[in-house]
């Protein structure tokens, strides 16, 4: 699966694509590989303010419970409703399956993330978990 | 194969196959087709000799005299106060050889436990956990499977007997119609060789083709075993959990005269339970997990959840939790607290699962 260039990812596994101050945040197929089969998907209402590097949400798989970290800092806008009863979407595209859509505090928070490169090394690096 | 490999009580065990398509497929096959295990981190060891049936009377709570040749059980090895050393399928292989099947995370303090508790009995304890690769063939058509590779009569072979015949070209193989995944099935135990071994797993999923036989995990072995309700060490049953309260006294036999942890047993009947293992069904959206705290309906901590998962086939949510026994009505409710919110669940019947029985 290849990796957008246009997203930016964290070591934590989730990537975010911005476009100015809107950005849309999900997690990527490495994750969804290893988490396997996902059924359910915990996330925060439009509205709710989300902190770069703390939990956001919950991805749960049949075998295991996967917190979600935010890449960046700002207000959720909007939420994609169609996980709650389809998780299995983020199994078959992780990356256009976006979890939430928010408006960033400061865009230049995106400039410590991986580019698609290099977490694709930090993924082989890891040894693929 | 395309597998994921976990460590699991320090083997290199595959969770799932991506060939397979994951946990959920696994699981599916297996209820509805057949799916293949490769169990070989399970130990076995064998007792035999002329009191044979004495030291496993004295070291497992079922009664083995009731065992013909052929036959096999559920059973489990006691602590002295009446909790679980282990829990084991025994085998009685000949007039006066046993076979118990033990787990894998318990191999190495089982083997100790038997030998130590059977040293005044005249007979031979061998620990065979290194010699056997043990393949598990689960499933409705598991039966048509394996008979594709064998010459032993498999209509003839009933739930919980065991037969030896060919497999593969290998004699003399011992084939058990038993299993841990609440499905009709076979377990067979190869030479661990490991040429052998490769061959025989080879062999039965190109055989399984034909039925849409699938390699299976540890992950669908462990869904497979909780809509089942069957227990899992260190989970349902351990060395501080009783058999009353893991609600396995039907394979206990207290007419038996003597068996480790009878004499506790028999107080803790007395005394009646502080907690009792029940079923639950996840009423509001959430996922209850091993040792998540289960309270009442006021928030109070009451009891623990053992095991938690979606149920793939039910396609429900359901866990096996440990509770006192004025909350362990069917129909009534509880919580689970899950990331810090009490989610409401459901006592329900076990097992979850109960496969269909042949018309």
């Amino acid at each position: 699966m290849p990796y957008p260039t246009d997203f930016k990812y964290t070591k934590e596994h989730e990537w975010i694509k911005a476009d100015g101050k809107g950005a849309s945040i999900g997690i990527t197929s490495h994750a969804q590989d290893s988490l396997g089969d996902i059924v359910f998907v915990e996330l925060p209402k439009a509205g709710a303010e989300i902190t770069k590097g703390k939990v956001f949400g919950s991805v749960e798989s049949v075998k295991a419970v996967s917190d979600l970290y935010a890449p960046a800092s700002g207000t959720v806008t909007e939420v994609n409703g169609e996980l709650a009863t389809a998780p299995e979407k983020i199994n078959k595209d992780a990356h256009s399956a976006w979890m939430i859509k928010v408006t960033l505090k400061d865009p230049g928070e995106l400039t410590s993330l991986l580019s698609a490169a290099d977490y694709e090394k930090f993924v082989a690096e890891e040894g693929g978990n | 194969m395309g597998a994921k490999m976990v460590e699991f009580n320090g083997w290199d065990m595959p969770v799932e196959y991506s060939s397979s398509g994951g946990i959920i497929a696994e699981h599916m096959a297996v209820r509805t087709g057949v799916g293949i295990f490769d169990v070989s981190h399970m130990g076995d060891i064998r007792l035999s000799g002329r009191d044979a049936l004495a030291a496993v009377q004295h070291i497992s709570m079922n009664d083995a005299s009731r065992l013909a040749i052929g036959q096999a059980h559920y059973s489990a090895l006691l602590y002295p106060q009446g909790t679980f050393v282990d829990d084991v399928i025994v085998h009685r292989l000949a007039e006066d050889d046993y076979l118990l099947v033990i787990n894998a995370g318990t191999r190495e303090k089982d083997f100790d436990w038997v030998r130590d508790n059977t040293s005044r009995f005249d007979c031979k304890v061998e620990n065979l956990s290194d010699d056997f690769t043990q393949i598990a063939i689960q499933g409705p058509k598991g039966v048509n499977l394996l008979q594709k590779l064998t010459d032993a009569d498999l209509s003839a072979v009933k739930f919980y007997w065991v037969v030896r015949g060919t497999v593969c070209g290998l004699k003399n193989i011992l084939i058990a119609r038993t299993g841990y995944s609440a499905e009709d099935g076979f377990e067979i135990y190869v030479p661990a060789e490991g040429a052998t071994s490769a061959m025989v797993w080879n062999r039965v999923l190109e055989a399984g083709k034909e039925f849409g036989a699938v390699a299976c995990g540890l992950g669908a072995r462990n869904t497979l075993r909780l809509e089942g309700s069957l227990s899992l060490y260190g989970h349902e049953i351990s060395d501080t959990i009783n058999v009353w309260e893991a609600g396995l006294g039907r394979f206990c036999k207290m007419e038996k005269p003597e068996f480790i942890g009878r004499a506790a047993l028999e107080k803790a009947k007395a005394l009646g339970m502080k907690r009792t293992l029940v079923g639950l069904e996840m009423v509001e959206r959430g996922i209850a997990r091993e040792r998540y705290k289960v309270l009442d309906n006021d928030g109070r901590e009451i009891g623990y959840v053992t095991s938690g998962s979606p149920a793939p086939f039910l396609k429900k949510n359901i866990a096996l939790a440990y509770v006192p026994p004025e909350f362990a009505t069917v129909g009534s409710t509880v919580k689970v607290e899950i990331r810090g919110q009490g989610v409401k669940a459901q006592v329900v019947l076990t097992p979850f699962y109960k496969r269909p029985r042949k018309t």
